[in-house]
């Protein structure tokens, strides 16, 4: 009972955190909206007896990836023309159209194939520390797990090439 | 009124609806960046219910790369967003159509 | 012993490396001495671990060295076995000769490394077609002695010849390879696997006589080629194109002993196949008799060697196809030494007639070059079969054994003996032309004894030559014995009882001296004798082979492709092409129009798109 009153705390306050993140009119406090959602999804995490996922989450999204975010929005400045207040109706009323379509699509290819009425979950011993997690990534999935090694690196490569080098420069800027 | 798989899953399909909305709606490409990012935690929090629904521990592990090449990615677009903004001065993706045909 | 094995395929293939990457540098002659040096450790290596076969300590293994295709199982792997080792000491033991020699015969070519590399290269590729242990890597070094074969017979590739030569080498090989390939697909099929061991072991359970019959004729489709019998010889007259060591390699130790090497190889799957072996041997006899009655005629001294090298090639195959695998080996053996020889000392009288090969301008060298004189003068009397030289034991065996087999394989005696006959004459016309009688040549040559480089490898020849037949006499059935175990679960062919047999010789011999004693005092004059007669004409053309396959093959190959260049390619495929570019092009300016640029625009086609392919899952999965 008592997870169930924290789900519904945390799922409110993530759906909140979603919502105000896409109407935000400034995108800092989009930022702020998507930092308590990944938070709140962390808790999720914990619920689902995850705590390394839950770990994770917080270090690599909160941590790294929203300091990212953050990092850029004040480098390139908090951009106001593009407010949410700036669409068309139409526009806003297709969208929601379409988000919602999404949605029911999505509940429904879960309801159909997913929810089976299952009362609680079907196998409450998983725990995911991190000790469980670690051995199935270099047990199982090593191979996987280097070519994530891979993905990084290069991705930290194509950075450094894409600060470096400035988009429309010239040859002799980019050879400097 | 115990906790199913199921809660975990319409929590995740409305966090990917409300992240597509942010798509099609935003114009600034920062925030349209975020809303992506939203999906991937949606989809993650799916890997991870049904990890713990089937009692198989390869959907945490997947949840965990998903994060990894999340971060990869957020590395290269963010890079991308900023030399995008250096040359044009703004973030506004309607303002890229050099692509049109 | 056994364990330095792979050295014997890696150190020549080194050489050719160091050769290939360094050798300007290296310079002439080091490069020489070092291509063989390597071929010569080659052979210091092997011998040991052969002469453990010759005391009996040694036995067949199997050395496993690296997984090469492991999906199939294929293995990089030694077979050493008394076969396989006897081949290497044919082939490297001779090939080093050759080599020496070559370090005197190719002095001042602007391109001495490169040859060296080329002969290291054919070396190590005919011991990995020799050391294979299954048909996946003999097939390796077959394809690598086609290539180096092809490097070296046009090496001196600005003369046109040269390269046409070497291209008409490499075609008629890839016909035979086109056998080999299919022969090697069923034995795929059939067994599931090249290893020798397992194929040669479940062979007699695993497949039935009409597929044993269909690989063993795919298979000497392949000993065909690169052993040059009928109908596809005609490549290696040409291949005298290439400088003489490459004729004696090709001729003795290398390249064409691969065809009779792999039929023994395969000895119990022709063994099955009675109908395949009789075909091998009639197309061997045929084979024997058409170049012998070729050789006679020619004039330049290296193609009457090139059509003897058919003719004893024949021999061998009449050999192996009758069963007598041990005859057909021991025949090569000795074939090996005494053609080696043949060459090298064509190679020498060559060049001190300042690269004059036609024998009727020769005559009279024995004063001037007495070393070649009797080294020649022993492999001439060897291959006419004159008793006690290395050619009358070996050739003798076979065609004993061809007789023993009764039936009608005792035409394919009589054959045998004629080609006997013809060998002797043709010889002895060769060896007479060019060192007796009065000498022909034009006044401003000088001919001289070849230097010490050149001499001491036809003087280690000449030794073998003499002797090298004494090892498998009816007396002392030597090398038979060594060879056993390679034959192991192949049927014996009763030996003839030692009267028969010294019958069977004497008739050889008597034959030998009938064509020596026929030639000599015909040849040994100071007129040439005219030899225009039809058959001369048409002998001297080969018979026409070469112009028959222009006329059938070549010419309306040419016309199909001249067809395929003019009309064809613009027309067709141009045509396609550019229809194809023109047509997508156009659908692409249409796409183009959807390109709104507009990015939020493709998410939202994504999303909806999305949308409506899980629903179109969840209705097909029957979720509602």
């Amino acid at each position: 009972m008592a997870e169930t009153i924290v789900f519904i705390i945390f799922a409110a306050v993530a759906l909140v955190g979603a919502i105000g993140m896409v109407t935000a009119s400034n995108s800092v406090y989009s930022a702020m909206g998507l930092l308590t959602t990944m938070f709140s999804l962390a808790v999720m995490y914990l619920l689902l007896d995850a705590p390394f996922v839950a770990v994770v989450q917080v270090i690599i999204y909160a941590g790294a990836v929203m300091t990212l975010f953050l990092f850029v929005i004040m480098m390139i400045g908090v951009d106001k023309s593009d407010a949410y207040g700036a669409q068309l109706p139409i526009q806003r009323a297709m969208t929601a159209v379409v988000a919602a379509g999404f949605f029911a699509a999505v509940a429904l290819a879960g309801r159909a194939v997913w929810v089976t009425g299952s009362s609680a979950f079907g196998r409450p011993n998983l725990y995911g520390s991190a000790e469980a997690v670690a051995d199935e990534i270099f047990g199982t999935w090593t191979v996987v797990f280097l070519s994530i090694v891979m993905l990084l690196t290069i991705a930290a490569i194509g950075t450094i090439a894409l600060a470096y080098f400035h988009l429309g420069s010239t040859e002799e800027e980019a050879s400097r | 009124m115990s906790l199913t798989v199921t809660w975990f899953l319409l929590l995740g399909a409305a966090l990917f609806s409300i992240g597509v909305a942010g798509v099609l709606i935003r114009r600034n490409a920062l925030v349209m960046f975020m809303s992506i990012e939203l999906m991937l935690n949606a989809v993650t929090l799916t890997f991870v219910a049904v990890s713990k629904d089937l009692g198989l521990i390869e959907g945490q592990v997947a949840a965990v790369f998903v994060m990894v090449v999340a971060a990869a990615e957020v590395t290269i677009g963010l890079a991308i967003i900023v030399a995008v903004f250096r040359t044009r001065s703004s973030a506004n993706v309607d303002e890229l159509a050099e692509m049109k045909g | 012993m056994t364990d330095l094995l792979w050295l014997v395929v890696a150190l020549p293939l080194l050489g050719a490396v160091i050769n290939l990457l360094f050798g300007k540098r290296i310079g002439e002659p080091i490069s020489g001495w070092l291509a063989f040096g390597f071929v010569a450790i080659s052979w210091a290596i092997a011998v040991p671990a052969t002469l453990s076969f010759v005391t009996g300590s040694g036995h067949t293994e199997t050395i496993y060295l690296f997984s090469w295709i492991p999906a199939i199982g294929v293995d990089a792997a030694i077979l050493w076995d008394p076969l396989s080792a006897l081949m290497t000491m044919i082939v490297t033991g001779i090939g080093s000769l050759i080599h020496l020699y070559s370090i005197g015969y190719m002095r001042g070519d602007e391109r001495y490394p490169r040859f060296f590399a080329f002969m290291n290269l054919f070396i190590a590729s005919m011991m990995i077609l020799v050391l294979a242990a299954n048909y996946a890597v003999m097939f390796v070094g077959w394809e690598l002695v086609g290539l180096s074969s092809y490097l070296l017979i046009s090496f001196w590739f600005t003369k046109p010849s040269a390269a046409a030569a070497g291209k008409k080498a490499f075609i008629v090989n890839r016909i035979g390879d086109w056998g080999f390939i299919v022969a090697l697909m069923i034995i795929f099929i059939s067994f599931g696997t090249f290893d020798f061991h397992t194929v040669f072991a479940s062979a007699p359970t695993a497949i039935t006589v009409g597929t044993a019959t269909a690989i063993t004729l795919l298979l000497f489709v392949g000993a065909a080629g690169k052993s040059a019998q009928l109908p596809l010889h005609i490549w290696l007259p040409d291949a005298m194109e290439g400088p003489t060591p490459v004729s004696a390699l090709i001729h003795a130790a290398t390249m064409v002993t691969a065809g009779v090497f792999m039929i023994a190889r395969s000895a119990v799957l022709f063994e099955m196949a009675p109908v395949a072996g009789a075909i091998v041997a009639v197309v061997g006899t045929a084979t024997a008799l058409l170049a012998a009655l070729i050789a006679i005629s020619q004039t330049d001294i290296k193609k009457v060697l090139a059509y003897s090298t058919i003719s004893q090639l024949g021999y061998m195959v009449l050999g192996v196809g009758v069963g007598a695998y041990t005859a057909g080996i021991f025949h090569l053996t000795t074939h090996a030494f005494f053609k080696a020889l043949l060459f090298l000392g064509a190679g020498s009288v060559i060049h001190a007639m300042a690269d004059e090969q036609d024998m009727r301008k020769m005559g009279g060298l024995r004063k001037n070059m007495p070393i070649t004189f009797i080294t020649m003068g022993a492999a001439w009397l060897a291959i006419s079969g004159i008793f006690p030289f290395s050619g009358f034991w070996s050739k003798d065996e076979i065609l004993a054994a061809t007789f023993a087999k009764g039936g009608g394989f005792i035409l394919l005696w009589g054959v045998g003996l004629l080609v006997a006959l013809l060998t002797a004459f043709y010889m002895t016309r060769l060896f007479v032309m060019t060192f007796l009688g009065k000498p022909r040549w034009s006044g401003d040559v000088q001919p001289h004894e070849s230097p010490a480089t050149m001499t001491i490898p036809l003087v280690v020849l000449g030794f073998f030559t003499v002797s090298v037949g004494l090892i498998n006499t009816p007396v002392r059935l030597a090398f038979e014995h060594f060879l056993e175990s390679s034959f192991e679960g192949v049927a014996h062919i009763e030996a003839l009882t030692f009267g028969s047999f010294s019958i069977l010789a004497t008739v050889a011999l008597v034959v030998a001296v009938v064509g020596i004693a026929w030639a000599w005092p015909k040849y040994n004059t100071d007129e040439l004798p005219a030899e225009d007669g039809k058959f001369w004409q048409r002998s001297l053309l080969a018979f026409g082979v070469d112009e028959i396959y222009g006329r059938t093959i070549v010419a309306p190959g040419k016309k199909a492709s001249e067809w395929a260049a003019d009309s064809m390619d613009p027309k067709v495929i141009d045509g396609a092409a550019h229809g194809i570019g023109r047509g997508i092009s156009g659908f692409g300016s249409v796409l183009g129009k959807m390109q709104t640029g507009q990015v939020r625009g493709y998410a939202g086609v994504l999303a909806v798109a999305g949308a409506i392919l899980i629903i179109v899952f969840v209705v097909v999965g029957g979720g509602f």
